[in-house]
């Protein structure tokens, strides 16, 4: 029952992994799970699936890692030997590495052993994988817990021993599962940057999936964004904020509040309560040409205006959040659509008129 | 993400097959020939025993009235013991885990005493205490000055007394374990909103507690209706099916014998789906982990009355050890119409330990019990495995079949064994095991298989089954994720199930008096046997040996754990 397994011990340069056209729906689901997905990672490359439950991000990656066989497209992997189809091959030959969710880690082996088991199915001699286990544990920071029983470790040391577990293999692809959703807010943050710099060193392809858009910014090169179990955009980070190509991206991206809005030239405009203001555009042309188009408001596009005088469009106050630099009002105005506006913070308070400009920050705009 | 998402797919067996792997899917087929071979085979056996002379043997157990007897005593003796099992246990668990008094602890650690003891040799501890020339009896008798002894060990209720004492541990266990699990904050809140004390048990408490209830009444009922020792010796002219089984059997009349097993097999298994029942719908989370808060004794009275309760409990409750272990320096013979023992010596072990017959016993009973519990350890682990981490088609059944056993009484496994495998027919899969050394371990491992296989299945349960796909993606095979990750999970369950059941098969009483043969002679059968010659000492000395075996196998357990008290069940 053993796989065999190729070139077992070598250290594999890293590999580009493309889903095409993948499709799965699940026995008893009337809609696919995941459907038409085509997606690449390139060699090295860090993207995240990002998408509310239930959009198939995570179906997506049960077949990346071979735990789901798709009822109809590919899964290929690229490496310097070529394009390999991997479709029916399962997860255990595919030697992939995988962070889970909860870890995974064995409960009673020390951290050492835990990160030296992959070594241990390779047949490598107990010092010589115990020792590549410390210098990977070392990579990660953990080299002085080693001789830990991993069940003493606080939940950000076990992610990063799940993390150094699963690169001391040198896989060619990394597949990770809401890596980070385990972990306290505060230790979240921390977390990110260090996985992040850890995975960049490392040089892997990662795929990682997670439900909080701002794991997936902070960690990855570019962002899959799913709804439905459909892709709807890919893209950087910055793409899918100042670019989004739906109104479900726009959405779940950052926060943002939709008005209607029509082109005007390079431009673009919205009339509240008799009053349009406009602000460039950002793409120079629209998806879809006649719809009905929706402008993207981020909070940085809008100006809190306390002086009544200038054009502006008129609102309450119905909260304030101080957020470090700035803070951010909330406002309702007069069509009944709250939006939120960066300010200075000597603005105004709850219950006080206030008015809204645009910034002149270019608009992004999406079809309703 | 869970590796193994349940789906009720309609994809061919042969796809299922191959998606589960082809080597797990040979093992749950083996899996699955063993126990319709060993488990389901035999009571069909019973079943077309039954009507070999087509209805007969069914019309003459209904029209017998010996028979109808036994049926009816049989269920007075399951619903008498659950009752009177919950009357002590219940209160029990809730004063030794709410309340806190002088001799708390030391009650805490009796308490659960009586399950130590093998079957047989209960049954003989209270027979020397309690019997019409008990100890106990005695001294009622004499302090009352009465010419004839205050009661009789006999009939129904005396086997009720018995499963009492025996079985209310049961009940302790189960809702100790319930309470201990209990939101105190719960009566809390009840007692804020304004509830009494009895609207609060009556309303909160026992509902929240019904499934620990509902496992306690499950296990004393079948207990109480599988139930041989106790009628036995105590049952005098009552009649249980269990019994009636047996006397049937010696008698010649196999076909009724037959009726008489299928019948108390069908009351178990209906006994089992309707308490399953019970206890699956009323199963709820509870929010928060449990807190122990223990409350001193309020009144002055309850300060004075529980410590002198407690004191008294204990004594209760270690007697029989206690009587066992004085009576087996007795003299045989010698004990007659005194009030203790007169004479002592050390003979009854010299005898034990020099004379081979006297000897063979004891070496039998542990070498069955280490084959039938190895047998368990290999089997119930691959069932397990199969069951909780394999998508083998079949699995539903292996489990439903693993679980069987348990809800059969041991006389009617006993006498399933007894009727397939009487001659060598191996068309018809029957080999000849009747009159052989190998029927009686055949026998344990049939008998402990469930209770294995659920201690196992408890400890796969609990891992994460992430585990096993997280070794195997890092390119572990099939058998070093098994060696390195899943057998250290199953430890617990595997160190746990195994020592309850070699703990069994050493005292294993009731299918051995079935089915046993001068040579391979349990300690059990021979601790009756010395009985029934009157050798109270000689019986005794043997059930001290068959306690110390038990004891050998707890510690040997607990060391085999390493040394983690916690992770063993009482």
């Amino acid at each position: 029952m053993t796989a065999p397994r190729r070139n077992a011990d070598a250290a594999r340069a890293p590999s580009a992994l493309t889903l095409e056209g993948v499709t799965r729906r699940y026995p008893g689901n009337r809609e696919p799970s995941v459907s038409d997905l085509s997606l690449t990672i390139a060699a090295g490359e860090l993207v995240a699936l990002v998408g509310a439950s239930g959009s198939g991000k995570t179906t997506t990656l049960r077949i990346a890692a071979g735990y789901e066989t798709p009822d109809s497209g590919r899964v290929l992997l690229t490496d310097g030997d070529g394009q390999r189809d991997i479709t029916r091959e399962p997860s255990h030959r595919r030697g992939f590495g995988m962070v889970f969710q909860h870890y995974a880690l064995f409960p009673h082996m020390r951290v050492e052993e835990n990160v030296a088991f992959g070594l241990e199915a390779r047949g490598i001699g107990k010092a010589d994988r115990l020792a590549r286990a410390r210098t990977a544990l070392g990579a990660v920071g953990l080299e002085d817990k080693a001789a830990r029983s991993v069940q003493a470790l606080s939940g950000g040391e076990q992610q990063r021993v799940a993390l150094a577990r699963a690169l001391v293999i040198s896989p060619p692809v990394l597949l990770l599962d809401e890596p980070l959703s385990n972990l306290d807010p505060t230790l979240r943050e921390s977390m990110r940057d260090e996985l992040r710099a850890t995975l960049r060193r490392s040089g892997v392809t990662a795929l990682f999936v997670t439900h909080d858009q701002e794991d997936a910014f902070a960690v990855a090169d570019r962002v899959a964004m799913l709804a439905g179990g459909r892709l709807l955009q890919v893209g950087t980070p910055e793409a899918l904020y100042h670019a989004p190509a739906t109104r479900t991206v726009a959405e779940f991206v950052g926060r943002a509040a939709m008005l209607p809005a029509e082109r005007r030239g390079a431009r673009i405009a919205i009339t509240i309560d008799g009053l349009t203001l406009d602000a460039p555009a950002r793409q120079m042309e629209d998806a879809a040409g006649g719809a009905s188009l929706v402008a993207v408001l981020r909070p940085e596009s809008l100006v809190l205006a306390l002086n009544l005088s200038a054009p502006a469009w008129r609102g309450e106050v119905v909260g304030r959040r101080f957020a470090g630099g700035h803070t951010v009002y909330r406002v309702r105005l007069a069509n009944g659509v709250a939006v939120d506006v960066i300010g200075d913070g000597q603005g105004a308070a709850e219950g006080a008129r206030a008015g809204v400009q645009l910034s002149g920050v270019p608009l992004a705009v999406v079809t309703s | 993400m869970t590796g193994r998402a349940e789906r009720s797919e309609s994809v061919g067996v042969l796809a299922r097959a191959r998606a589960a792997g082809w080597g797990i899917v040979t093992v749950a087929l083996a899996l699955l020939a063993l126990l319709l071979w060993s488990v389901v085979y035999p009571n069909i056996a019973i079943v077309l025993g039954s009507v070999q002379d087509g209805a007969r043997s069914w019309r003459e157990f209904f029209t017998s009235p010996a028979d109808l007897d036994a049926l009816r005593g049989t269920l007075v003796v399951a619903v008498g013991s659950v009752i009177s099992a919950m009357l002590i246990g219940i209160p029990l668990a809730f004063l030794l885990t709410r309340t806190e008094f002088r001799g708390r602890r030391l009650l805490s650690a009796v308490a659960t005493l009586p399950a130590a003891l093998p079957p047989l040799v209960g049954v003989l501890a209270f027979l020397f205490l309690y019997g019409e020339s008990g100890v106990v009896t005695r001294v009622v008798q004499r302090t009352l000055g009465m010419r004839s002894p205050p009661w009789t060990l006999q009939g129904l209720t005396a086997v009720i007394f018995v499963h009492a004492y025996t079985m209310y541990v049961y009940v302790f266990l189960f809702v100790s374990a319930g309470l201990e699990r209990y939101d105190t904050t719960l009566d809390e809140a009840a007692q804020g909103l304004g509830a009494t004390r009895a609207l609060l048990l009556r309303r909160v408490t026992l509902p929240l507690l019904t499934p620990s209830l509902a496992g306690a009444m499950l296990l004393v009922f079948m207990s109480a209706l599988g139930s041989f020792s106790a009628p036995y010796v105590f049952g005098g002219g009552a009649r249980v099916l269990a019994t009636q089984i047996l006397v049937s059997k010696l008698n010649g009349s196999m076909g009724l014998a037959y009726v008489e097993t299928t019948v108390l097999a069908v009351t178990a298994v209906l006994a089992l789906l309707l308490l399953r029942r019970l206890q699956g719908t009323r199963r709820y989370a509870m929010a928060a982990k449990g807190r122990a808060t223990r409350t001193t004794a309020r009144t002055t009275v309850a300060r004075a009355v529980l410590p002198a309760f407690a004191a008294t409990l204990v004594v209760v409750l270690v007697l029989p050890h206690l009587m066992v272990v004085l009576v087996s320096f007795a003299r045989d013979g010698a004990w007659t119409t005194q009030l203790m023992p007169p004479e002592y010596t050390l003979d009854n072990y010299r005898r034990l330990t020099q004379e081979r017959e006297l000897w063979r016993p004891i070496t039998n009973s542990v070498w069955m019990s280490i084959v039938a519990t190895a047998a368990n350890a290999v089997v119930c682990f691959a069932i397990a495995y199969v069951v909780v981490l394999s998508r083998a088609p079949g699995r539903r059944m292996i489990a439903l079949l693993a679980a069987l056993p348990w809800a059969i009484p041991a006389t009617a496994i006993a006498l399933g064994l007894a009727a397939t495998f009487d001659r060598n027919a191996p068309l018809q899969m029957r080999i000849l095991l009747v009159g052989t050394y190998w029927i009686l371990p055949l026998a344990y491992f049939i008998r402990n298989i469930p209770l294995v296989t659920s201690a196992i299945e408890g400890s796969l349960r609990q891992m994460d089954p992430t585990l096993e796909d997280a070794a195997r993606g890092l390119g572990a095979s099939r058998w070093l994720a098994l060696r390195r990750v899943i057998l250290p999970a199953a430890r617990p369950g595997l160190v746990a199930g195994t020592m309850l059941a070699a703990v069994a098969a050493v005292g294993e009483f009731v299918a051995s008096v079935v089915l046993y043969t001068h040579a391979n002679r349990p300690i059990s059968v021979e601790i009756l046997a010395q009985v029934r010659s009157l050798s109270f000492g000689t019986a005794a000395a043997y059930s001290v040996l068959l306690i110390l075996l038990v004891l050998m196998i707890t510690v040997g357990a607990r060391w085999a754990d390493g040394g983690d008290r916690s992770r063993i069940p009482v």
